[in-house]
């Protein structure tokens, strides 16, 4: 068995330049340290404000292992705190979402907090006096994550105490949580729908990599698209598609479309994927909604926005994003071996219906545990969670397009289907997993 | 009342041979199946969204993908079981012709060494046509269908 956690140089080992090692799949052991230095050290998506759109609203998820809720404050305010109860560990809420009121009360000793964590009362007060409880964490009520950012909306948080900072990490790749908000006329977007949710058994990174995979459509969902493709077989080329049909025949686009579609690489892993164009390029224009973005932005702007609908942006390890249709996808690993993730959709105000049903509809056919299309994918994953045990090879490559000075930028522009996209989210793996610096939460 | 109980029997039972275009030819030319994200309490198939909610042109899409030997996750094939009990009529409405049934079950899909088992209400809009029952809308309402599912590749 190796031994990975005082070890950085083996670590740094597993990812090599144009490949990386098939224990950054399998290792219980990793999977343990990524919690502590990936994860811990890096801006994960927690949710959207409009989850928790009234004071005393929270919303409870888990963050890397670690239990949190998202609470609307009395200010309007939304913080992060760990639901814990500051007394034995108790979970405050243990529904999904709800309304706690003006503050929350443990159910196991009646133990009560402020809407912001800090410490309302207890019963028995007198038996604590003399005693070091007002000096201890125990006594400081609910400990707040102090490292959260609300970006347009989108709330994230980092585990650690010490870390970049919420706009040197991200950089360049927010242009697409702007570009999502931007394409509602009034600058304004809500959750909606509800989310779906596909737990599968692979490791977390071959989803993510598989979200900048442009190789992979033609022949992974060949029997999706085959089927789409022959049920639409002679209509004539302006005839108006089903959205079902609008949305899923691009997938068989081919591997000269998704090439030159183009891709971007940033530092910290994070990447945008059709800078060009995209399989969500050519939906069915809408002129009312088009007027409407004009008047709100102005002739230029408003074709800027609209002209931009990348494939997918990597917002290095938690979230992807797509501007159009208005849909995230949220990674939460569960294990070496076990993965959820979520489809969100969005409403944009002052954006017609259609713009809505859109996303539903895309999430519905594409990220759905009923998709016509995952069902392969998830295969695949699975297939290679087995397959990477087998002997006489320890790698996974990642050659496609491999040039050494690919690494002397943080932010490289290239051709769609440069694997540099997949190598660029393991370098900022093992720079946060292998570096002797990071804190420990 | 005993051929529209026969009719949802020999429904399922048709899932569960794999007869998946003799299944599709029950549907009535408007028809849906539908499983609400939220179960029995959606409202509507538009304003949340769903697990599933197709037309015979969807559901068309998904029976020929089926057929195609390059469907990898049909490598090795799913097999369905749907074990149901006694429908209860929940409207027969003698105007329009249409007959509602709700059938509870619980779905077990296997493949390779792994099966997935589901609960919930099946529940049936049926209309009488020139050449017998047919179905406007299959609607699933699932017992959890919220929380995180593994991928369900045959139809409940």
């Amino acid at each position: 068995m190796h031994n990975y956690r005082d070890r950085p140089e083996a670590i740094q080992a597993l990812v090599q330049d144009d490949r990386v090692h098939r224990d950054l799949y399998l290792s219980d052991e990793l999977f343990a340290l990524e919690q502590e230095r990936l994860f811990a050290n890096t801006w994960l998506y927690v949710g959207h404000t409009s989850q928790v759109p009234n004071p005393g609203d929270y919303w409870s998820l888990e963050l890397a292992g670690r239990p949190v809720m998202m609470v609307r404050q009395a200010d309007g305010v939304v913080r992060v705190l760990y639901n814990r109860c500051a007394h034995k560990g108790s979970r405050l809420v243990s529904d999904e979402s709800g309304n706690t009121g003006k503050f929350f009360r443990c159910p196991y000793h009646a133990w009560t907090y402020r809407l912001d964590g800090a410490p309302l009362a207890l019963p028995l007060k007198d038996g604590y006096a003399g005693t070091r409880l007002a000096e201890c964490e125990s006594g400081r009520g609910l400990v707040p994550l102090a490292q959260v950012e609300v970006y347009r909306e989108f709330v994230f948080a980092r585990i650690s105490d010490a870390g970049p900072d919420f706009k040197a990490y991200f950089g360049e790749v927010l242009g697409a949580i702007d570009n999502m908000v931007d394409r509602s006329p009034e600058g304004r977007l809500t959750v909606g729908g509800g989310v779906l949710r596909n737990v599968m058994r692979c490791n977390w990174k071959m989803y993510l990599e598989n979200i900048n995979d442009t190789v992979h459509p033609m022949s992974t969902h060949e029997s999706a698209t085959r089927a789409a493709a022959d049920l639409w077989q002679g209509r004539a080329a302006d005839e108006p598609k089903p959205m079902a049909m609008e949305q899923m025949l691009p997938f068989g686009a081919g591997y000269d479309f998704f090439d030159k579609m183009g891709a971007r690489v940033f530092a910290n892993g994070h990447s945008v994927l059709g800078v060009n164009f995209s399989i969500h390029s050519n939906y069915a224009p809408m002129p009312e909604y088009e007027a409407a973005m004009r008047a709100a932005h102005g002739e230029q702007r408003a074709a800027d926005i609209l002209q931009r609908s990348p494939q997918n942006s990597v917002f290095f390890p938690s979230l992807s994003v797509k501007g159009s249709p208005q849909a995230i996808r949220v990674i939460r690993p569960l294990a070496a071996d076990r993965t959820l993730v979520e489809a969100w959709s969005f409403r944009a105000a002052g954006a017609p219906d259609l713009l809505f049903e859109r996303a539903m509809s895309y999430n519905r056919l594409v990220f759905s545990p009923m998709s016509v299309l995952a069902h392969d994918d998830v295969h695949l994953f699975e297939s290679m969670q087995h397959g990477l045990r087998g002997e006489g090879n320890e790698w996974v490559s990642l050659h496609r397009n491999f040039d050494p000075s690919e690494r002397a930028a943080p932010t490289v522009t290239t051709n769609g289907t440069n694997e540099l996209l997949m190598r660029n989210q393991f370098r900022a793996w093992a720079a946060y997993m292998a570096s002797s610096d990071v804190a420990t939460p | 009342m005993t051929d529209v109980f026969d009719f949802v029997v020999a429904e399922a039972a048709l899932l569960d041979s794999g007869r998946f275009d003799d299944w599709l030819a029950l549907f009535a030319p408007d028809g849906h199946y539908w499983v609400p994200l939220l179960g029995a309490a959606q409202v509507d198939p538009l304003s949340h969204n769903s697990i599933a909610f197709d037309d015979r042109l969807l559901l068309q899409l998904r029976i020929d993908r089926l057929k195609n030997p390059r469907t990898h996750s049909q490598h090795p094939r799913s097999h369905c079981q749907h074990v149901l009990q006694h429908p209860v009529i929940e409207c027969d409405d003698k105007a329009t012709g249409e007959i509602a049934l709700r059938t509870p079950f619980i779905y077990v899909e296997a493949r390779g060494d792994d099966q997935v088992l589901l609960a919930g209400a099946c529940r049936h809009r049926l209309v009488r046509g020139p050449d017998g029952l047919l179905i406007r809308q299959k609607r699933i309402d699932l017992l959890n269908p919220q929380r995180a599912l593994p991928a369900i590749q045959l139809f409940i």
